[in-house]
């Protein structure tokens, strides 16, 4: 970088900052390549081991590669169950939060109330907490409600734990959605609902898909909500499914774990690609409430 | 930062709405849709922060006679909370966890990989990117595996390390703690390298050019132009990367388990191995307790510093 002062004056005169910038650049590709094979490693295991029939806890290139991790895992107990409860979970969440949160955005986009900011305020708290601290409240308030393993009492409290960051965003996306569309249909006589279901909600479809996406990709993704509050088999996602997988087995097959993995993985990454395409950069801060 | 930098008030103001802002039944009609909202989050949000609450000040246990007919104890589970060694400790480890992870880990790291972005050839930088984001966009417990498989005794790191001839230690157990920091680098920079990223996009170019030709080395430039520039998505990133590895449950229980013993039980851990496996439950309730009032403080900080983007 600074120590490589003149030799560009014949090459590239009018880039000033030539020499310096060349330096840079190979040096930043070569810690950045660093970085890449870091975070590479972790992930290149799941992806080796569920081709390898002889997979271990270590890295390691199969001798043979072979489909048999997966076909093996193929079956309605180990994998499909789990798979369509998530999905059945998922969905619901989704569609629940989805709902609730275009409804409870109407208002607050729409009209001026006084407890607005308030209430925005709130949600905004709410979007903050650490939501796995509140595992055991929650449990014990399950077992008096009679809600354990219940899965539409779980669709609930994770459509609940998704609802402050999915009315944020939806009444953001309606905020951009200009209200002199609507104040035609008002002066017809169309009712406040109406002008909602029929004027804002296909304006802001993208939007929606996006809530949409971002809830089921987080519902999807969640180990310990159904970890703590469902029980029976028949009931458990995929993630407590893999987790009981890999909990069980006294010497954990690994190649089907890393199989169940990629199947389990595969439908979330590819929805983060829709989400990111849709909405560019904008699908950044669903960290905030991930986990 | 794209949610919480929107207005709350709204901009639209019509004369619809004013004119008739008194009448009881307009104002009953128009917060109906809020309804379901408010009773999804009041039963299952906010009825389990009051229960927690008040069960913390109860004996409250998994089963037996104290399940069915907790007694109230007042502050017991507090004042017992303040001589329990494992509370200590875990409150300790939880700020070690937060500030090696989130505040130095993916901050730095996220921070570096976005300005590496910016200078190293660009098919690198969206491949590099492109890994970096499938580690953080992987379910939690996946990712969990992937690190596990990392760190185990004959794990990945160790076999790598065979290989230049050196004998790694038990990671998991030895460096129970040192294994789970790294684990959360691992999964959560994406989050700091997308919201750096976005940041850096924002710094007007003229200001380093100008900076440059008066003679400011790259490291002067960054430091004391970038980073002023960009402090408010620095102060942003620090609390959200904060509050989200506060709640990390997933990771660590499936690395270690809290353990040995409790050597990695960090808050939330805590309060389920309390609650569940020594069925303990107000005393778990408790320890849940004082880990939202923690992130309910952080929460509040938070939004102080959105303030006045917000109003």
């Amino acid at each position: 970088m600074p120590h490589m002062p003149d030799m560009p004056q014949q090459t590239a005169p009018l880039r000033l900052s030539a020499p310096r910038g060349r330096g840079l650049k190979l040096a930043a590709s070569a810690i950045m390549a660093l970085i890449g094979v870091c975070f590479l490693i972790p992930l290149a295991w799941i992806i080796l081991s569920a081709f390898d029939p002889a997979a271990t806890v270590s890295i390691s290139v199969p001798e043979t590669w072979t489909l048999s991790n997966f076909t093996e895992i193929a079956n309605v107990d180990e994998t499909l169950r789990p798979l369509w409860n998530s999905v059945l979970i998922s969905l619901g969440t989704a569609t629940l939060t989805v709902v609730v949160a275009t409804l409870a955005a109407y208002p607050l986009s729409r009209f001026q109330m006084r407890f607005n900011k308030a209430f925005m305020y709130t949600i905004l708290f709410g979007t903050c907490l650490p939501i796995t601290a509140m595992m055991v409240p929650v449990y014990t308030l399950f077992v008096s409600f009679q809600l354990l393993d219940s899965v539409a009492g779980t669709i609930a409290f994770m459509a609940a734990t998704s609802l402050p960051m999915a009315i944020w965003m939806m009444k953001n996306f309606m905020d951009s959605v200009p209200l002199s569309l609507e104040e035609a249909s008002w002066v017809d006589g169309a009712s406040a609902m109406t002008a909602l279901w029929r004027i804002v909600v296909p304006l802001m479809k993208p939007g929606i898909a996006v809530v949409f996406i971002f809830v089921f990709t987080g519902a999807w993704g969640n180990f310990f909500v159904p970890f703590v509050l469902l029980f029976a088999p028949e009931h458990q996602p995929a993630a407590v499914a893999i987790y009981n997988f890999f909990g069980t087995h006294g010497s954990i097959a690994y190649g089907k774990l890393a199989a169940f993995s990629i199947f389990y993985s595969t439908p979330v990454l590819l929805l983060y690609l829709i989400v990111q395409r849709r909405a560019g950069g904008g699908f950044a801060m669903v960290g905030a409430v991930k986990g | 930062m794209s949610v919480p930098t929107a207005t709350v008030t709204t901009a639209v103001r019509t004369s619809a709405s004013s004119s008739r802002r008194h009448s009881p039944g307009r104002v009953l009609q128009r917060t109906a849709p809020l309804i379901p909202a408010v009773v999804l989050l009041g039963m299952f949000l906010l009825g389990p922060i009051l229960y927690s609450l008040y069960g913390s000040l109860t004996d409250r246990a998994m089963s037996g006679y104290k399940a069915a007919a907790p007694q109230f104890v007042g502050l017991d589970n507090y004042v017992a909370l303040l001589s329990d060694p494992a509370f200590l400790k875990s409150i300790l480890l939880t700020a070690v966890f937060v500030f090696a992870s989130a505040i130095v880990g993916q901050n730095v790291l996220g921070m570096a990989l976005a300005v590496l972005m910016r200078h190293c050839a660009r098919p690198l930088a969206s491949l590099v990117g492109g890994i970096v984001v499938v580690a953080w966009a992987l379910p939690e417990i996946v990712a969990a595996f992937a690190c596990y498989a990392f760190f185990a005794s004959e794990g990945t790191l160790n076999s790598m390390l065979a290989f230049i001839g050196l004998t790694g230690p038990k990671w998991l157990l030895t460096f129970p703690m040192l294994s789970v920091i790294l684990a959360n680098v691992w999964r959560g920079t994406a989050f700091s390298m997308m919201q750096y990223n976005a940041a850096l996009a924002q710094v007007p170019p003229e200001v380093k050019e100008s900076a440059a030709i008066d003679g400011a080395s790259a490291a002067q430039s960054f430091f004391r132009i970038t980073l002023p520039i960009i402090r408010r998505s620095i102060a942003t990133n620090l609390m959200l990367t904060t509050l989200q590895t506060l709640g990390v449950f997933t990771l660590i229980w499936v690395m270690t388990g809290g353990g040995p013993g409790t050597s990695s039980s960090t808050l939330p851990v805590l309060a389920y191995q309390e609650a569940f496996k020594f069925s303990q439950v107000g005393y778990g309730t408790a320890i849940a307790t004082v880990t939202l009032l923690v992130g309910a403080v952080f929460s509040v900080v938070y939004m102080k510093l959105l303030k006045p983007e917000v109003d």
